[in-house]
Order: structure tokens, then C-alpha cells, then sequence
């Protein structure tokens, strides 16, 4: 089978991993390359025959391709499974939808788990640092051996908002529409140092081995779980927090040790745990290493305007929640006055929510309709549904 | 098509097809979709509620939610050809500052306002010895977001001091076509009820900063240098809605 033929026939079956050959490397920022890469990745719908539909969504730091379908490890739906399907805001009946493990991931796209061809053994730490850019770039090499040419619509939330701002910047001839929800154009202090955080309590775990814990059959799962404890924590907001559990004990009275006493604490612990059930720690190391590298304006002479004045023709559309102290409005504000300064199409609103930055995985009809709009009326400027679809 | 709101009609005469268009307070976008649709307008809406974005969206309209009291100075200069304040003015915490903004941001600004001069008001003041509650201003004294209220002579003085041309000027009334009329004839002050006016800057328009040259906050300065100094000051977040810029719609 040709590759236009082997692919095609793994998006007829929903995604699969697509294999680039070691003749075809990724080029990192670093100055690294990365072979063979594989992608792992899922689809919902079904190109058209022009190739104009496809939506590519972006996964944030702990998520992966499994947008839309039970999670094989958790057996639960897809993290974005209330935004797709018939009618709703991303609609396998009308689009193409498609995602893909980040590299440096841990569900199948090469990372640090994947085995180093060089020494036959998982890269651990000789897995090069990369950057939300090196994601992008993948991705696209994947959309390009899928044949589209032009994506109707880059969408991500958090990590994958940056990845969003970032295909604006490198690839804006390859994008229609953009949808930036809760993100930023660079890691905020605040935000590296919370990362250092679980970074370091991953280091202190001694399974971690110094990153070779799956050569000595172990996993620094009480490290991975604490840095995912800190890292929950800056989701939600306080009012989130109070709300769901303010001083609610788990049993009838205080232990008088160190026991989770606090629905708060068990809260957390479960998070941690299940966490470390599907997520690999050096993964973790790699692709926070990657946003807190990420600053779209300083690859652009410190001039964040200067990163989207190829993008006048793509649509953008960036969404901020009120209560989201990880990446708070005003720094959406800063890409939408970027945008504006450099004459692309923007819109933007701010979703009056208490639920902090995952609000972009729940209940929050505003987004939803917001949503919904945007791609609804971009579809419409890209004459997607004429053909007794609509 | 349903009936167009007589200040819309208006405001479509006066704006040029494929203009760039800024609407300030667009609601939910039923003037921006008109000038799209009967003048090809690329257009920009600034709204500060959050249905009323939503709204916009579906209408395939690009619009950033925002508060015309603070959010114009994020806008590039002259990155519109016109820039459109509809009956809002007045409810501005510095119509003076706005005025000038609208001015810097578009080469012409469609600005209405009604008219605290005209014979109702004037009347119901003398008469009664009360606020006037008339049809253009219609709320008592203690719920009404006009702040900033002002008679034709006062707006075409403020425009004389920011040393704006006027264009072109029309008085509106309700359900009556708008007439055309020189804002500076007295008896204008009296008549109009309210006037929409077309202005521009009177000094030589600078030339446009090209696109991308801009930083963020659309001035055109060098890049900084990458350094790890202090960074400025950002503008305050836009969080604390008042009362006030709630009901501008």
C-alpha cells in the first residue's frame, strides 16, 4: 500500500499510529532531530471530498488523542467527549475531526517512554527537550501526509491553545479558523515555578532513577502524584474549591494525625493516584519543560503583534475564563490586542465562571454556544455545508 | 426586510462600502450585519456583554467583549475607517478621552448624541423644575446611565477644542426620517433631539503604521530587548463591571 493509501485506510477505522520513516525526521528547536517518529492519534467523521473540514484539536498537558472515545487506561470518555457529537459544538457529521498525541506524550506519540533506536532502550533523559512549536510541527507533518492543505479549524484549550497560537505563527497558510480557549502566548513566572514544583518532586521520588525507572522495573508514582497534586490545585479556583468541599470532613471527627481528614486531601490524593495510572513521569518532566519554554513573542523579537501578521486571513476566536487564575484573562487580552495590532480578525470573550481553569472540560453552556457560533458561522464563510448537509 | 431603525438608515448612508468599521456597544450586532451585508463592511464590534458576543459570533461578526471606557486604548490607531458610537457617549466615565480614542483609532467616527438643548428638555426643566424624562431620555434622574449629558452646542464645542472637522450631521427623531442640519445654527439646539454626527480630524492624517509594527498595545516602538528586568505595568484586567457599563446596551 502507497502511505496516501495506508493512511487513509487508518482514518477509515477512526486513527491509528502513523509511522514516519527515519528518511523523514523531526527538526526540534533545539537543533535535535527525532526518528523514526510515530503519532498516535484519533479521528471522528469523515474528510470531505474537497479536504475542508478537518478540525484539529490540541490536547493540554495531561491529556491526550482520546478526545472523543473511552480512554483504553481509565475506561472513561474522552476528556472532550461532551463537546463532540451530533449537534454539538465539534460535530463528527459535518467535520473531520482530528487529534494527536503531543510528541514527548506518553500515549503512543514518540516520547520518553518510546524505545531509543540508538541504544535499543527507552530514551529517558536522552529524549530531547522540546517545544510546543516541535509539537506543532508534528502535527503537521501528519496533516500533510493525511492530504489536507488547509485545516477548517485549529481548536485547543490550555497547552492546546498555545499549540493553536502556535500553527497561527508557523502555519497560518494552513489555517481557516482558530479557537484559543484559556490559554497564553508565553508561561508566566507563577506558572514555570508551579511546574518546578512537580518537576522537583518527581526528581526526589527515588524510583525516579534519574529518569531510568523502566529499566529497573520501577515508577516514581508517589513523586508523579504530589507534582499532580500541586498542579490540580492551580485548576480550580478557591470559590471552586470552597464550594466543593469547603472544611468537609471524610469521617466524624479529626484523626489527630496526618490521615486525609479533609475532603479537600482525599480529593486531591485520588487525583493524584489515579493519575499516575495513565501518565508517564518523564512525560511530564518534558512537556511542562515545553510550556514553560514557550513565549510566542520572544520568538518574534519581543513583539507578540509580529507572530500573526501572516495570519490575517485565518479567523480567530479566544475564549478566557473569569475565574481562571493559571492562565487569567488579561493574557488573553495580550493575544487579542497582538491579533488586533496585527490586523487579523479577532474575537473575544470572557466566560463569567466560577470553576477556574477547567471550566473548558465542563458543564458551562456559554462556552459551548460561543462556541457553537463561531464554528457555525466559519463554516458557513467556508462554504462547508452547502451540499445537503445543512 | 423588517423596518431599519431610522439611526441605522442614517449611519448606512454615511458609511462607504468595504469600509472597516469599529462598532463600540454593538449589542448584538444588528447594525455591523447590516453594513456587512448592504456595504461589504469588515467589521470589529466592542461589546461588553457576554450573550451579546455570543450573539455576534453566530452572526459570523468578529467582536472583542470589552468596555468602550477602557478597552479603546488596546485598539492600533487607525487600524478602522470608521469607528461608530451609537447614543453612548454621554454614559462614558471621559466622553472628552473617548471622543479623541475613536478619532485615533478610525479616520472618521459616526457619533450620536442626544441633545440636552432641545425644547422638551428645556421646557420640562422650566416648567416642572425637575430632570427631564423624554422619549430620547427617557429614565429618571437616579436610574439613568447618562453621566455625561450635553447640548449640540456643548458637542460641537468639545469637537471645536479637539480640533475635529464635522462632516456631516443629521438630526434624529423617533419614527420621523433624519434631517440633514448645521449642527451650529441656534435653533438646531433647540430642535434636534438627537444628532448623529460624521467627524474627522481637521490636522493631516498621519500615515498609518503598517501592520505587525506594531507591539502589543498597538504603538510602534522598537522591539525591547529580551531582558529580566521588571516588566511594565500591565492595564488592569477588564473584571469589575459597573452598573453602569452593564446597561450601556
Amino acid at each position: 500500500m502507497t502511505a496516501p493509501a495506508r493512511i487513509e485506510a487508518e482514518i477509515q477505522s477512526g486513527g491509528g499510529t502513523w509511522r514516519f520513516p527515519a528518511s523523514r525526521p523531526l527538526r526540534l528547536d533545539s537543533g535535535a532531530t527525532l526518528a523514526p517518529l510515530e503519532i498516535a492519534y484519533k479521528t471522528y467523521g469523515a474528510l470531505n471530498a474537497d479536504k475542508t473540514n478537518a478540525v484539529l484539536v490540541c490536547h493540554a498537558l495531561t491529556g491526550d488523542q482520546h478526545l472523543a472515545s473511552t480512554h483504553p487506561v481509565t475506561g472513561k470518555p474522552g476528556w472532550w467527549d461532551r463537546f463532540v457529537g451530533p449537534g454539538k459544538p465539534l460535530d463528527p457529521t459535518r467535520h473531520f475531526i482530528v487529534c494527536t498525541n503531543v510528541i514527548g506524550g506518553c500515549m503512543g506519540t514518540t516520547g520518553p517512554a518510546s524505545i531509543d533506536p540508538a541504544t535499543g532502550e527507552p530514551y529517558g533523559l536522552k529524549f530531547p527537550v522540546i517545544t510546543i512549536a516541535d509539537m506543532v510541527r508534528a502535527q503537521a507533518m501528519l496533516i500533510e501526509d493525511m492530504g489536507i492543505e488547509t485545516l477548517f479549524a485549529a481548536v485547543g484549550g490550555s497547552m492546546g491553545g498555545m499549540q493553536v497560537l502556535q500553527w497561527a505563527a508557523d502555519y497560518p497558510e494552513k489555517l481557516f479558523s482558530a479557537v484559543v480557549i484559556a490559554a497564553a502566548a508565553r508561561h508566566s513566572a507563577q506558572n514555570i515555578a508551579f511546574h518546578e514544583v512537580g518537576r522537583q518532586a518527581i526528581m526526589a521520588d527515588p524510583n525516579w532513577c534519574g529518569g531510568a525507572y523502566l529499566q529497573a522495573g520501577v515508577r516514581p508514582e508517589k513523586g508523579l502524584a504530589v507534582a499532580r497534586m500541586a498542579a490540580h490545585i492551580t485548576y480550580l479556583s478557591e470559590a471552586a474549591l470552597q464550594r466543593k468541599f469547603g472544611r468537609e470532613l471524610q469521617r466524624d471527627g479529626l484523626s489527630w494525625g496526618f490521615d486525609a481528614d479533609f475532603q479537600v486531601e482525599s480529593y486531591l490524593r485520588h487525583q493524584g493516584a489515579s493519575f499516575v495510572d495513565r501518565f508517564d513521569a518523564n512525560s511530564y518532566l518534558y512537556i511542562t519543560r515545553a510550556l514553560d519554554y514557550f513565549d510566542l513573542a520572544a520568538q518574534h523579537g519581543g513583539v507578540l503583534a509580529e507572530a500573526f501578521v501572516r495570519a490575517r486571513h485565518v479567523r480567530f476566536c479566544v475564549l478566557s475564563f473569569s475565574s481562571d487564575w493559571l492562565y487569567p484573562t488579561p493574557e488573553s487580552r495580550d493575544v487579542v490586542r497582538a491579533l488586533n495590532g496585527a490586523g487579523c480578525r479577532a474575537s473575544f470573550a470572557e466566560i463569567e465562571t466560577d470553576k477556574g481553569h477547567d471550566a473548558f472540560f465542563l458543564d458551562e453552556p456559554l462556552l459551548d454556544q460561543t462556541l457553537k457560533g463561531f464554528l457555525a458561522a466559519q463554516a458557513q464563510a467556508r462554504g462547508l455545508y452547502r451540499r445537503g448537509l445543512d | 426586510m423588517t423596518r431599519v431603525r431610522e439611526d441605522f438608515a442614517e449611519i448606512l448612508k454615511l458609511v462607504r462600502p468595504d469600509a472597516r468599521v469599529l462598532d463600540i456597544g454593538c449589542g448584538e450586532g444588528e447594525l455591523l450585519e447590516l453594513l456587512t451585508r448592504e456595504k461589504s463592511a469588515d467589521g470589529q464590534g466592542l461589546e461588553i456583554s457576554p450573550e451579546g458576543v455570543a450573539a455576534c459570533l453566530a452572526r459570523g461578526l468578529a467582536v472583542v467583549q470589552g468596555d468602550g471606557d477602557r478597552d479603546l486604548d488596546h485598539f492600533p490607531s487607525r487600524a478602522f475607517d470608521y469607528a461608530i458610537l451609537s447614543k453612548t457617549l454621554q454614559q462614558m466615565r471621559e466622553p472628552k478621552h473617548v471622543l479623541s480614542e475613536l478619532l485615533r483609532i478610525a479616520d472618521q467616527a459616526v457619533v450620536s448624541v442626544p441633545n440636552f438643548g432641545h425644547w422638551r428638555v428645556r421646557w420640562a426643566l422650566l416648567s416642572r423644575g425637575r430632570m427631564p424624562e423624554t422619549g430620547a431620555l427617557p429614565e429618571p434622574w437616579w436610574s439613568t446611565p447618562n453621566i455625561h449629558l450635553c447640548t449640540l452646542r456643548d458637542f460641537v464645542g468639545l469637537c471645536d477644542d479637539l480640533e475635529l472637522r464635522i462632516d456631516a450631521c443629521a438630526s434624529l427623531a423617533d419614527g420621523r426620517p433624519a434631517r440633514p442640519i448645521d449642527p451650529r445654527a441656534p435653533i438646531e439646539n433647540w430642535r434636534a433631539e438627537t444628532a448623529l454626527f460624521l467627524l474627522s480630524r481637521k490636522a493631516e492624517a498621519q500615515p498609518a503604521a503598517a501592520a505587525g509594527q506594531q507591539n502589543l498595545f498597538g504603538e510602534v516602538e522598537p522591539p525591547r530587548p529580551q531582558s529580566a528586568g521588571p516588566q511594565p505595568a500591565r492595564p488592569q484586567p477588564a473584571r469589575a463591571r459597573t452598573a453602569k457599563a452593564a446597561r450601556k446596551r
